[in-house]
């Protein structure tokens, strides 16, 4: 009896290995890939960021100056195409103040820094931001809502009472704060002590290690509650059922048969915060508690030009649009990604 | 339902207490002190001083326990009450039953310990209205463009008004206030010269600040009330109020636009608080006397009752809007009941 019935089992499944080979180009995967490549907004998203990772990765080839040289007596100059662009710009030729300098494409800042170099450089910090802002939220929301969803009882409890109160703080000024105390408690490091490691990773990295931190530490709960509802809707699934009386662990369970079953959501929801991420470096970066000068971001430039808008709005009209595009992209891939991961999606949200 | 309330009001006591302690426990890791490091130096007898004045020098947890009961306890006083600036409370209510001067005093968050002459309370006071008014004008502006375009591209699927509104809300999205402000700023205030570029309290001065803010959110809103309408459209009860011969309008009106705002409705309270955060970014760009430009310098200050204070109030509207939004979802929609 039991033979037959193996046998009887065996069939069907052989049958299905033998189909299988030609067939594997239809995994979910390369089926949301498919739909993708139909998108054409999230394709020409992609492109941008393809792009934007090349400028990041060849910036010192394709800046036409370092991004911190200073020649003052350049300062505020413009070329003659970007007074077309803004007519308020009126050259002194002209009666007004601009003074026309064609050496810059896209004109220098108050300092006489080239702003075409400064906004390439500055793709390093938005990008850095947009891969490391969602791996640290990954590592702490992921860990957690598995955690929690597959434990559920108290831990589960005491795990999502935890990220109630994590969501009760407003989130910039928990950053803000977080950021004023990483960087004064390593202000003053013993020299070969831990935090003077840290302290010079931080300044090593234009003090971008800790923003991440501070970015990374507020922005995991939204996560947390995602994995935590897939995992619950998962959990009672046969095959983990199946992998369960096969005698697979806990730690098994969680990570090769309930995580790949979830990632889907996991990179949609990550991919559409990306943009926030970038708009909170760039708003530290604005206020000052971001990157440090005179490495480039954005944020810094949009902050300094803003101050002179009036008169040369070119030096915070350029990186702003630049940032945007960086978003923007961001959004559209974001977008086009739920359609193809999720079908059922398309159209409703 | 009336358990459920009470449930959700004591958490939000809890949630706030655990707010407040990991506040001020993380202000007082951070080394340095209000009065350390200031321009001019202050020798170390007059700090030591200073931080025996303001009870600086005490145990953690007796602060701690000082400043809590400071904004908790109430006190009922006579005229003799104002001893110093730092008696100074958010609630004041006359009881004249009780005599004359007589007040209900309640909510003392402390003296600014950088700007001495004034305290937390009077921050609260001339900032946060601002604040306030930015944060509903942006909230008017989000929901006069995002409702109606998400209503708009549902009843009008697949078209180009569809896909037009759709796509100015993914745009939307993307624009932040950081680069929305020099934006409108050049455009509207240098060159055409129809608002102005910062300051606040005139309608010239207002417009920019709360449709930077607005518009993002506009977006989410759209895409929600889309989304939502649609749901909607495909229930059972509208192809019940169809088959009974009502007409297109009257099915649109009467039965799919009340339902479909329940989750629109529900968002607006974590929408308000969003706003309301989000006002530090466009204070900051559109030069708002609100509660943002106080915030950076008094962590920079170590102003440890402006932070404490500061964080306290937003994480009560959070906190007060979602358990708004908790109430209101039972309230509208009686499917869902709690227990």
């Amino acid at each position: 009896m039991a033979v037959a019935d193996k046998r009887q089992e065996s069939n069907p499944g052989a049958e299905i290995a033998k189909i299988k080979t030609p067939v594997k180009g239809t995994s979910l995967w390369s089926d949301a890939w498919r739909r993708l490549r139909r998108n054409k907004l999230a394709l020409l998203g992609g492109v941008i960021i393809l792009l934007a990772i090349l400028v990041a990765l060849f910036a010192d080839v394709l800046a036409p100056r370092p991004f911190s040289q200073q020649i003052l007596a350049d300062h505020d100059t413009v070329p003659e195409w970007v007074t077309v662009l803004f007519p308020s710009m009126v050259p002194v030729e002209d009666g007004g103040f601009i003074v026309i300098n064609n050496n810059y494409t896209l004109g220098a800042d108050n300092l006489g820094r080239d702003l075409l170099s400064r906004i390439i450089y500055g793709t390093r910090v938005s990008l850095l931001v947009a891969f490391v802002g969602p791996l640290v939220a990954l590592l702490f929301g992921t860990t957690v809502g598995l955690v929690s969803g597959y434990m559920g009882g108290l831990i589960d409890n005491l795990l999502m009472r935890f990220v109630d109160i994590m969501y009760a703080f407003p989130t910039l000024l928990f950053v803000i704060l977080l950021l004023a105390f990483f960087r004064s408690s390593v202000a003053q490091p013993e020299p070969g002590s831990f935090s003077a490691a840290i302290a010079n990773l931080d300044r090593a990295s234009g003090g971008m290690l800790f923003v991440f931190a501070g970015i990374g530490l507020t922005s995991w709960m939204n996560l947390a509650r995602l994995v935590r509802g897939q995992i619950l809707s998962v959990r009672e699934k046969e095959y983990i059922e199946a992998a369960r009386s096969v005698g697979v662990g806990t730690r098994g369970i969680m990570f090769r048969h309930m995580l790949p079953n979830i990632l889907g959501p996991i990179i949609v929801a990550e991919t559409l915060t990306i943009p926030t991420y970038i708009s909170y470096e760039a708003f530290l970066s604005f206020i000052g508690l971001g990157v440090q000068q005179p490495t480039p971001s954005w944020g810094s430039m949009i902050a300094e030009g803003a101050r002179s808008i009036s008169s040369y709005p070119n030096q915070a009209i350029f990186p702003a649009v630049a940032l945007f595009l960086v978003m923007f992209a961001f959004n559209f891939l974001g977008d086009g990604l739920r359609d193809a991961l999720d079908p059922r999606m398309r159209g409703i949200d | 339902m009336a358990a459920f309330i009470i449930r959700r009001f004591i958490w939000m006591i809890v949630v706030l207490f655990f707010v407040s302690v990991i506040t001020f426990t993380l202000l007082r890791l951070v080394p340095g002190g209000p009065f350390n490091n200031t321009e001019r130096g202050v020798p170390e007898q007059v700090r030591r001083n200073m931080e025996i004045k303001y009870g600086l020098d005490r145990p953690f947890i007796e602060q701690y326990l000082r400043y809590v009961g400071d904004i908790l306890i109430p006190h009922i006083t006579d005229d003799t009450w104002r001893r110093s600036i730092t008696d100074d409370y958010l609630i004041n209510v006359e009881l004249p039953i009780l005599g004359e001067d007589v007040a209900f005093r309640w909510m003392n968050f402390g003296p600014s310990l950088r700007t001495r002459s004034r305290t937390v309370n009077m921050i609260f006071e001339e900032n946060l209205p601002v604040s306030f008014q930015l944060g509903l004008a942006a909230m008017a502006v989000a929901m006069s463009i995002g409702i109606p375009s998400g209503i708009i591209a549902a009843l009008r699927r697949n078209t180009v008004a569809d896909y037009a509104s759709m796509g100015v809300a993914i745009i939307g999205v993307s624009i932040p206030v950081i680069i929305m402000g020099p934006i409108l700023q050049y455009a509207f205030a240098v060159n055409w010269n129809i608002f102005l570029p910062t300051g606040w309290g005139t309608l010239q001065t207002m417009v920019l600040p709360s449709f930077a803010l607005g518009f993002a959110q506009s977006a989410l809103l759209a895409r929600l009330t889309r989304a939502s309408l649609l749901q909607v459209m495909n229930e059972d009860y509208i192809r019940t109020a169809r088959a009974k011969g009502l007409s297109e309008r009257m099915v649109i009106l009467a039965h799919a636009l009340k339902n479909s705002l329940i989750p629109v409705v529900t968002v607006l309270g974590p929408l308000f608080a969003a706003l309301l955060t989000g006002t530090f970014v466009t204070e900051t760009i559109f030069g708002v006397p609100g509660m943002g430009r106080y915030f950076v310098t008094s962590v920079t200050n170590r102003d440890y009752p402006v932070v404490m204070g500061t964080i306290l109030l937003y994480a009560f509207f959070l906190v007060l809007a979602n358990t708004i939004v908790d109430l209101m979802y039972a309230w509208l929609d009686p499917r869902i009941r709690y227990n």
